[in-house]
């Protein structure tokens, strides 16, 4: 029968499976952060337990390392919990690539990176944006402290195999459109919880035709449509970006791997529970005007209005929504200004993302008022860019060039969004006081956050590269 | 774990869609190495203002909903960051039971390892206890073994929940425990497993 590649990875990974439970699922590879780790840790000692597979598992810290003045970290309490996955790193025999490190970086940057992450492997870390390792058709999700615990323990989970979902997108991209574009126009469409309780694949033209970093920033948003995973079929673009990476199969096992990777890909004929389907022509450059990543709207457009919903609660929710952003219904988006742009995030910080960004404002300045920052999202990331001058067009044109982490997406670390201040960010969330109480985020590509910086607003990218063009 | 099987209490309505883990935790809570003491920085941004003072209007600040074990609020319970924080600031500060028309996977599963009973009713169900429960203190009794979530005014809610869930919350499982039962199994498959 034509299986789909949701349905191969599950049924070759499953230990045990019995009637009325969840199956208990092996799991191939975990990260572990500094945030969502201790008291799993902390749990293991208690109980007397140890690490089943030390070799299957890999650590990194991200959330709350400083992005400037390293190794200092002022705040005692982060320092605290970036010195315990250290000291749990060791006591329990696992890899780490610590603050200062040349694998350091955002968790879901180095995965890959490194060639941890790859096609058909169960992976697993304490973070919802597991699932952008999806992007190598690897089974990706983000799990909670006590199954942080239980895989340390057990290297298993019992998981309740869930709906798939087909997320097809059909037709090229415009130019100036990016991957983040398509993601948010699909949360945009069809809401937030569109993909609850679900895995996602996304397939079509459009998509075969993304690099793997922007298949990464794809699947690394599937959980903010709600689906508990989101992933790609793996193809030639997979296995060439895999070639050579340190952790990647060598010489002959390399051509068996990737020939079991391609085996993977969903089968022709196969099915899903929900198939959905959009046009890549249709997708502008998306903004998001509200406190949730569904209120996007294409940058062309303005701010909707109460009119614009059928229910209460949805009007009620725009008013909170606009309240808190400090927008007016109606307003075109080119209007909003802001104050603040943050180039960084598991969602858009790779190497490519900087380059985007830095073809907009080379030979620019950042407009008055405006403080701008980048921070890629590995020490790795960083050095390829400088080593291609990036750094030197970003900090020409007044931006800041920081060190790998998390930093502003989340905001743990120094890098918070004063009050009531705007920022276009590159990140995935825009909940209310994501960047710092009372922050008001806006989530864009890098593109798009690069020509804001410029001029101080929002404006549709894609002038620019056609200028260039 | 605590098991849990017979919740009696007012509800506290939360009547909003999309709580986010953001909101429930905020992040510059996270940085504790412990699993307790987060009951403190519930909904934080929601129940204090910039001075650390409460905010009257509040839900959880109003006084007849201040003991209150059951949060009732809409759809989407939890989504966003994957933060097991939120359920431990949840059950830390006294609730055992959150009820909506639905969850978001991780918190949902987070529930489940904490001894938090996640209640699904339908979208009707829910907004009809909420306006219960915000025009005046409205008592319910949870009863897990029986499915059912019945008031004070005698509805009777009935409400499904997964077997093996259940039977975690009401013995008050550890699942890893549980899982070492099938420690054969787990070597079988670590044996076959292919590497490259
Ligand atoms: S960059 Fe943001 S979303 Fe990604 S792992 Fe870090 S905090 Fe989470």
């Amino acid at each position: 029968m034509a299986k789909n590649i949701i349905e191969k990875i599950w049924d070759s990974h499953v230990v045990y499976q019995e009637a009325g439970k969840p199956d208990l699922l092996y799991i191939d590879l975990h990260l572990i952060h500094e945030v969502t780790s201790p008291q799993a840790f902390e749990g293991l000692r208690l109980a007397g337990r140890k690490v089943r597979r030390p070799d299957l598992c890999f650590a990194t810290m991200d959330h709350n390392v400083p992005t400037k003045n390293l190794p200092t970290i002022n705040d005692p309490i982060a320092k605290k919990q970036i010195m315990t996955l250290a000291e749990n790193a060791k006591e329990f025999g696992i890899e780490l690539a610590d603050m200062g490190h040349p694998d350091q970086g955002i968790v879901h940057v180095i995965g890959p990176e490194l060639g941890l992450t790859q096609p058909g492997k169960t992976i697993v870390c304490g973070d919802s944006h597991t699932s952008t390792h999806g992007a190598f058709g690897a089974l990706a999700f983000g799990i909670g402290t006590s199954e942080v615990e239980h895989v340390l323990s057990t290297q298993t989970l019992w998981q309740t195999k869930p709906p798939t979902m087909e997320i097809r997108v059909n037709g090229k991209l415009g130019v100036g459109v990016a991957a983040k574009d398509i993601i948010l126009a699909i949360i945009a469409k069809w809401g937030i919880g569109v993909g609850t309780g679900h895995i996602v694949e996304y397939t079509g033209e459009a998509i075969r035709n993304l690099t793997m970093e922007e298949r990464m920033t794809i699947c690394n948003m599937s959980i903010e449509a709600g689906a508990k995973a989101g992933l790609i079929s793996p193809d030639q673009t997979t296995v060439d970006f895999l070639r050579g990476r340190r952790f990647a199969p060598k010489d002959e096992n390399f051509e068996k791997a990737a020939k079991y990777w391609l085996s993977l890909a969903s089968d022709e004929g196969c099915s899903y529970d929900v198939v959905l389907e959009i046009d890549a022509d249709e997708i502008e450059p998306i903004v998001t005007w509200g406190t949730n990543p569904s209120m996007g709207t294409g940058v062309s457009k303005t701010v909707p209005t109460s009119s614009d919903f059928d229910s209460e609660s949805d009007k009620s929710a725009l008013q909170k929504a606009l309240a808190y952003m400090g927008l007016e219904e109606g307003q075109p988006i080119s209007s909003i200004e802001i104050q603040h742009v943050f180039i960084g995030s598991c969602t858009n910080s790779r190497l490519s993302d900087l380059r985007s960004a830095a073809s907009i404002v080379e030979g620019k300045k950042v407009a008055p008022g405006v403080k701008a920052f980048v921070v890629p999202g590995s020490y790795s990331t960083k050095a390829a860019a400088e080593k291609e001058g990036l750094d030197k067009i970003f900090l020409e044109a007044g931006f800041e060039w920081r060190e790998s982490g998390c930093s502003a997406c989340l905001g743990m670390n120094e890098d918070i969004i004063p009050s009531g201040e705007r920022c276009a960010s590159t990140s995935n969330r825009n909940f209310e006081g994501r960047q710092g109480a009372g922050a008001r985020t806006h989530l864009v590509s890098p593109a798009m956050a690069a020509a804001a910086a410029i001029e101080g607003h929002f404006v549709d990218v894609r002038k620019y590269v056609t200028q260039q063009v | 774990m605590e098991p849990i099987n017979i919740v009696n209490s007012v509800i506290a309505p939360l009547d909003r869609k999309n709580v986010d883990t953001d909101q429930i935790i905020s992040k510059e809570f996270l940085k504790r190495i412990e699993r307790t003491g987060f009951g403190r920085f519930l909904f934080y941004h929601w129940r204090f203002d910039e001075q650390g003072n409460e905010i009257s209007d509040f839900v959880l600040n109003k006084p007849e909903y201040k003991n209150s074990q059951i949060l009732v609020a809409q759809d989407n319970f939890g989504c966003g960051s994957s933060r097991e924080h939120a359920p431990w600031a949840i059950l830390d500060y006294g609730f055992r039971v959150v009820i909506a028309p639905s969850f978001a996977d991780i918190f949902h599963n987070n529930c489940f390892k904490n001894g938090i009973l996640p209640i699904k009713l339908t979208e009707t169900e829910c907004d009809e206890i909420l306006a219960k429960g915000l025009k005046a203190p409205y008592d319910v009794e949870v009863n897990l073994e029986a499915q059912t979530v019945t008031g004070n005014d005698g509805k009777v809610y009935s409400f499904n929940i997964d077997p093996y869930y259940k039977q975690m919350l009401l013995n008050g499982w550890d699942e890893i425990s549980l899982t070492f039962q099938y420690e054969d199994q787990i070597r079988a498959f670590e044996e076959k497993r292919v590497v490259y």
